[in-house]
């Protein structure tokens, strides 16, 4: 038994088909026939194109089109006269061989962009990487990729990539495991897509097993088990048969509202970073989006997003929800996430600094853009809107301020805004909490933010492992916050949500329902189970 | 051979997004079709080409085309850069 990290949920016995590149030997041999040479090029040029139409096709139907858009650039480098004409021209003046005509050429390009100050293009490396080894393989008349002929196939690799993993036929393909990664690692974010159980960082599992082992998938425990006894395979199948069957009655939930015995309705809602998260917490039966973590718009990128791309990012979301609720919450950036164009000063304290919503409120042309977008995307459905970190009031007065400032703004320009926002904020500062009931008064509902809230409630940093065991949602203090920050809201009338890990915490439900509250947002993922024990109170 | 002088004006310069858009625009044109920014320059049909010049909003940009329907490629290309606005 080796143990690795739960990747992907899920149980799954299947024999081992081992994915490894073989290793491919590029020799210097001059060639004299070039126009031969060029030839045998221009031949697995078209088979690369063959392939990646494939792969991309297969992406749109087991994945999305976004995820496709990959394959498209490689298509698109892949007919780049400057990359296939240079590596012709290679092969005419110097007589090199096309394998490493091809090695010569990328290996310039690649250099060139890894040379380029910009994060995207330092990216395009790396297609050109992979498109050249696809190259190389089709020259050498190797086969790329993952074809697996053998139902019930476990594949145990050292990585996958996204050319891998979109490749992988789910009716054969039953788990994988693999010896690096972790939970946001590409492949583990693949594997949760398309709901196959998965275990990475296992280390050197590929040295452990060989083909036709037979192996269990443990993506709940996070172990992978090679060769089983009969006893622990009869174990595992009772599991699989268990967890099908609670997988189907947990679908059978998707259309149904939790309503309490005295008749208060309770939301079960998800939370998002992307626009296109959406998709998921839909097909989960989501009553709402809780939180959409705008913050992810505005990493991995070189720029702030203009109004207009926001603007569009919340319009999609809003429109999919056909008029559900859509909590979204303002940049949240600080503490442990930075934007490479928006540098912060060194801080003892980060999570204690300069963050979230006191950083809006001194950026206010960057808080600006944001809040016009939002204003602007709230005609296309039910729109709700907090800021994060409020510490008291006069935080909230002061936001409310900028958003009248660009409301009066677009009226001059003749742009709609709707006037049913509910504005709200996060309870995740201990003094907000202590002081629910009068901020209750000024604003129209709380979403308790867990991850924060009992990290500054028990002074114990969640990323510091020493002192992760004194991080502990059940712990009473917490409790007591939760209870009071509830008990404020509803003296006034208003609702309370929480969209911290623990919202979606098996352990933690009954407790948070029975002391009244009203919206549970959590990972998609996660809304089916938490309809189940929400039903059961 | 023509050569026509536009502007870059949208505030990603050409990036991912508008340098694959006119790459596939620029190769429906039998001519040859080339940037020029200063003393860079690149082949338009070339993705790699075009982002390896690295493009900024409000560069200075010749389009310059050579080729049976070169009047046709430059205006059009030329025209075509004046539509990326994000």
């Amino acid at each position: 038994m080796k143990k690795g990290i739960a990747a992907s949920k899920g149980y799954a016995i299947g024999k081992v088909f081992i994915y490894e590149e073989k290793e491919i030997i590029i020799n210097d041999e001059k060639v004299t026939d070039t126009s031969n040479e060029i030839n045998k090029l221009q031949e697995a040029v078209n088979l690369c194109r063959e392939q990646l139409e494939k792969i991309k096709l297969k992406t749109i139907e087991n994945v999305g089109e976004d995820e496709a858009a990959v394959f498209e650039a490689h298509m698109l480098i892949l007919d780049d006269p400057e990359f296939l004409g240079a590596v012709e021209t290679e092969i005419k003046n110097n007589h090199t061989n096309a394998m490493k005509a091809v090695e010569v050429v990328s290996k310039q390009l690649i250099m060139m962009f890894e040379a380029i100050d910009d994060a995207y293009l330092r990216e395009r490396a790396a297609d050109i990487r992979d498109i050249s080894k696809r190259m190389i393989a089709n020259l050498a008349g190797h086969t790329i990729g993952l074809e697996v002929e053998e139902d019930n196939t476990i594949i145990v690799a050292h990585d996958l990539t996204p050319s891998d993993t979109a490749q992988l036929d789910r009716s054969k393909v039953k788990g994988f495991i693999t010896n690096i990664g972790g939970r946001t690692s590409h492949s583990a974010i693949m594997a949760r897509t398309l709901e196959i159980p998965a275990v990475v960082g296992l280390g050197d599992i590929t040295t452990y097993v060989k083909d036709g082992d037979i192996v269990i998938v443990d993506g709940i425990e996070g172990i992978a088990i090679i060769n089983p006894d009969e006893q622990t395979k009869k174990l595992y199948i009772e599991k699989i048969a268990t967890y099908e069957e609670e997988k189907e009655q947990l679908k059978r939930l998707i259309d149904v509202s939790i309503v309490t015995k005295e008749g208060r309705e309770i939301e079960v809602s998800g939370n998002i970073g992307k626009p296109e998260d959406v998709a998921q917490v839909i097909a989960n039966g989501g009553d709402g989006i809780g939180l959409f973590r705008t913050e992810f718009l505005y990493m991995d990128r070189e720029s702030a997003p203009t109004e207009e791309e926001q603007f569009e990012a919340y319009k999609y979301v809003l429109e999919e929800m056909k008029g559900k609720r859509v909590v979204i919450r303002t940049l949240d950036i600080g503490g442990d996430k930075t934007l490479p164009y928006l540098p912060l000063p060194k801080e003892m304290n980060p999570f204690l600094g300069y963050r979230a919503i006191r950083l809006c409120l001194e950026q206010k042309e960057l808080f600006k853009v944001q809040l016009r977008a939002l204003l602007r995307a709230s005609v296309y459905g039910r729109l709700a809107v907090m800021f994060p970190m409020i510490s008291g009031i006069e935080e909230f007065n002061q936001a409310k301020a900028i958003v009248e400032e660009c409301k009066r703004e677009l009226e001059i320009e003749g742009l709609a805004y709707s006037n049913a926002i509910e504005w709200g904020i996060m309870i995740e500062i201990p003094a907000a909490a202590v002081m629910a009931e009068e901020l209750a008064k000024e604003v129209d509902f709380f979403s308790i933010g867990t991850n924060d809230l009992i990290q500054y409630t028990l002074a114990a940093d969640r990323m510091s492992e020493k002192v992760s065991y004194l991080y502990n949602p059940m712990h009473p203090a917490v409790l007591k916050l939760i209870k009071m920050t509830i008990d404020g809201a509803h003296k006034h009338g208003k609702w309370v949500g929480m969209c911290g890990e623990m919202a979606g915490d098996e352990m933690a439900i009954p407790t948070l329902f029975e002391y009244g509250l009203d919206e549970f947002s959590m990972s998609a993922t996660s809304i089916l189970s938490a309809k189940k024990i929400l039903l059961n109170q | 051979m023509i050569t026509l002088t536009t502007k870059l004006n949208n505030a990603q310069g050409l990036h991912a997004r508008p340098a694959t858009l006119f790459c596939k625009e620029a190769g429906q044109f039998k001519s040859e079709v080339k940037l020029v920014c200063g003393d860079k320059e690149g082949n338009a049909k070339s993705l790699i080409a075009l982002l390896a010049m690295g493009l900024t909003a409000g560069s200075e940009i010749q389009v310059v085309a050579d080729g049976e329907d070169e009047e046709a490629a430059a205006t059009h290309m030329a025209e075509f850069i004046q539509t990326f606005q994000e």
